[in-house]
């Protein structure tokens, strides 16, 4: 086995968690619930959308020549992208786009301070610029979870909804893909399973302040970090994949 | 009577003395009620069109073809947001709040620029808008940077620079279009058939129909006439189609050595005034999105209003 593949797939999964999550928050953009928020909500895509440019840049570097960020991010097929199924879940109301963040966000908090410290350049390098922008998406995602936890019986109970829907692709942020344990082996990468003491304790807090429920069940969903997707990835797909499917080879 | 008690008794002279001395007029000064209403008649409608117009750019955020288009697209979108912002804030000054602004556009009562109406077809399109409608934005605004009213001023002068930012973006794409495959630079030349005439109805009906002109001028909210503005936004654009190897759709347009300046066919100011009245291709579209927009946030608006409040209420105790 040649020494690039996993960590090809490791660099595609960091990317393709930026790309489909900046993607989603791009959906909103002009119909945002208030200007401020949808200037918030599209500042946010635009730190994804620069760091997936990153990440495949990087991939791109490892795999071949040929290859480009923008063949990566748009040329390829359902099964071989590596995002967590969380990110690919719909905007729903504004508490969904909330929760959706709010649970990434926590989990990336120590991630990304933890991949600075990995022995791959590159990598770390990109986990430095990623710590200041999660510390900005946790706090904006956190106080819309208290706004919207603590605000009126209506946003208390969206909220609540958001929060148990996606409950069951939490699970999948801890799992360990292959590709992961063997850059962690490699490379000093993060475990994900190392993350979750850091992750209950923001939700722990957060939730206390918001008045929400942490949800109990612990049957969880997962397959996004090996190809296995929702029904809504061939959707987003469709979309973003439009332009380069339909006129495949050009320069925009 | 001396001098500063006859300003106080007829505070109209000092106003026009002001206006005709090229000072600026600040939130607190006294002035003219007409004045007042076309200031947040103007500046709303602009504000307006900054949000709507995110409306067609929005629809190709999910499908730009690459992701440097993709990053290069949210940002001027996110401009267009905040000048909405600066305008709405401009017209808070002269005692409108922006919600009630707002009522008056999702009721149909204000109006926004008539360009929003027109569909954005193809990826094309986001580069016909950056360097016609941006273009005839700047345009029509780089003017009102040396409008009368202060708060409109300083929020112009941020607007402008960004819009030219945005109208060399859409250049760069039609630029990158033209010198691509056959497909591309017919992709290109078709959004400029659909773009070219209500970029210029963008600058308004001609002078002899244009009801509020006369005034404004008077007053310094506008400093120069539709028509002179649409014939130099043509004098500037002819030549970059011409580099770009498009065909503007106007078999009448030529080189008028005499004027010095371009010769243009006559505009379908029926089509205009139709699209004003909300006959346009996607008028109930774009309209019924802001709507829902609204509506659907009006919970969220809510929400963070009742936290605040109960964060208030929770501190007063502390503080006593
Ligand atoms: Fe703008
Ligand atoms: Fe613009």
């Amino acid at each position: 086995m040649s020494i690039g593949i996993e960590r090809v797939e490791y660099v595609l999964h960091l990317a393709d968690n930026a790309l489909i999550l900046g993607q989603r928050l791009g959906e909103w953009c002009g119909h945002g619930p208030v200007l401020e928020q949808d200037i918030a909500m599209t500042n946010i895509a635009l730190d994804y959308i620069g760091r997936a440019r990153m990440l495949y840049q990087y991939a791109a570097g490892i795999c071949s020549p040929e290859s480009t960020e923008d063949q990566l991010a748009f040329m390829r097929n359902e099964w071989e992208y590596r995002n967590l199924l969380l990110v690919e879940r719909p905007n729903g109301d504004f508490a969904h786009t909330v929760a959706r963040q709010f649970f990434l966000e926590a989990f990336q908090m120590d991630y990304f301070k933890a991949l600075q410290h990995s022995g791959d350049a590159t990598l770390s390098a990109i986990a430095e610029k990623s710590i200041k922008e999660t510390a900005y998406h946790f706090k904006w995602a956190s106080e819309w979870v208290i706004r919207l936890g603590d605000g009126t019986e209506i946003s208390h109970h969206r909220m609540q909804e958001a929060v148990d829907a996606l409950w069951p692709f939490t699970g999948e942020l801890f799992c360990e893909a292959p590709c992961e344990s063997w850059m962690r082996k490699s490379f000093d990468c993060p475990d994900p399973a190392a993350m979750r003491s850091g992750w209950s304790a923001r939700l722990q807090s957060v939730f206390a302040a918001a008045g929400l429920e942490i949800p109990t069940g612990n049957w969880m969903q997962e397959g996004g970090k090996t190809g296995r997707h929702t029904e809504h990835m061939g959707y987003i797909l469709a979309e973003m994949q439009y332009m380069q499917r339909a006129y495949p080879g050009m320069e925009w | 009577m001396d001098t500063e008690n006859m300003q106080k008794a007829m505070p109209t002279l000092s106003f026009e003395e002001r206006i005709e001395k090229d000072e600026k007029i600040e939130a607190r000064d006294w002035m003219p009620e007409e004045y007042r209403r076309t200031l947040i008649r103007q500046i709303s409608q602009h504000a307006h069109s900054e949000i709507v117009g995110m409306l067609p750019e929005g629809n190709w955020v999910t499908r730009a073809p690459s992701l440097k288009r993709k990053a290069i697209l949210l940002a001027k979108i996110q401009d267009e947001a905040g000048h909405g912002l600066y305008l709405y804030a401009a017209c808070e000054t002269l005692g409108v709040s922006r919600d009630d602004l707002l009522r008056e556009l999702h009721s149909g009562k204000a109006k926004y620029s008539s360009i929003f109406n027109y569909p954005a077809l193809t990826w094309a399109d986001m580069g016909a808008i950056g360097w016609l409608v941006d273009g005839a934005a700047i345009m029509n605004q780089i003017p009102l940077c040396r409008t009368s009213y202060g708060p409109y001023v300083r929020a112009m002068v941020r607007i402008c620079k960004e819009e030219s930012f945005h109208q060399r973006q859409g250049y760069e794409i039609m630029l990158t279009l033209s010198r691509g495959t056959e497909v591309q630079r017919n992709m290109a030349q078709d959004a400029l058939n659909r773009w070219w005439w209500p970029s210029l109805m963008m600058f308004g009906p001609g002078d002899s129909d244009s009801v509020h002109s006369l005034q404004n001028l008077r007053w310094k909210i506008k400093r120069f006439s539709n028509d002179e503005l649409r014939q130099r936004f043509v004098d500037m654009t002819v030549p970059q189609a011409d580099l770009l190897g498009l065909k503007i759709p106007d078999p009448r347009l030529c080189w008028n050595p005499e004027r010095n300046h371009y010769d243009f066919g006559p505009i379908d100011w029926d089509e205009f005034w139709n699209v004003v009245k909300g006959n346009g291709p996607c008028n109930r579209e774009r309209l019924s999105d802001r709507v829902a927009a609204y509506e659907n946030g009006a919970w969220v608006r809510d929400a963070a209003i009742a936290h605040a409040q109960k964060q208030r209420s929770k501190q007063v105790p502390a503080a006593s």
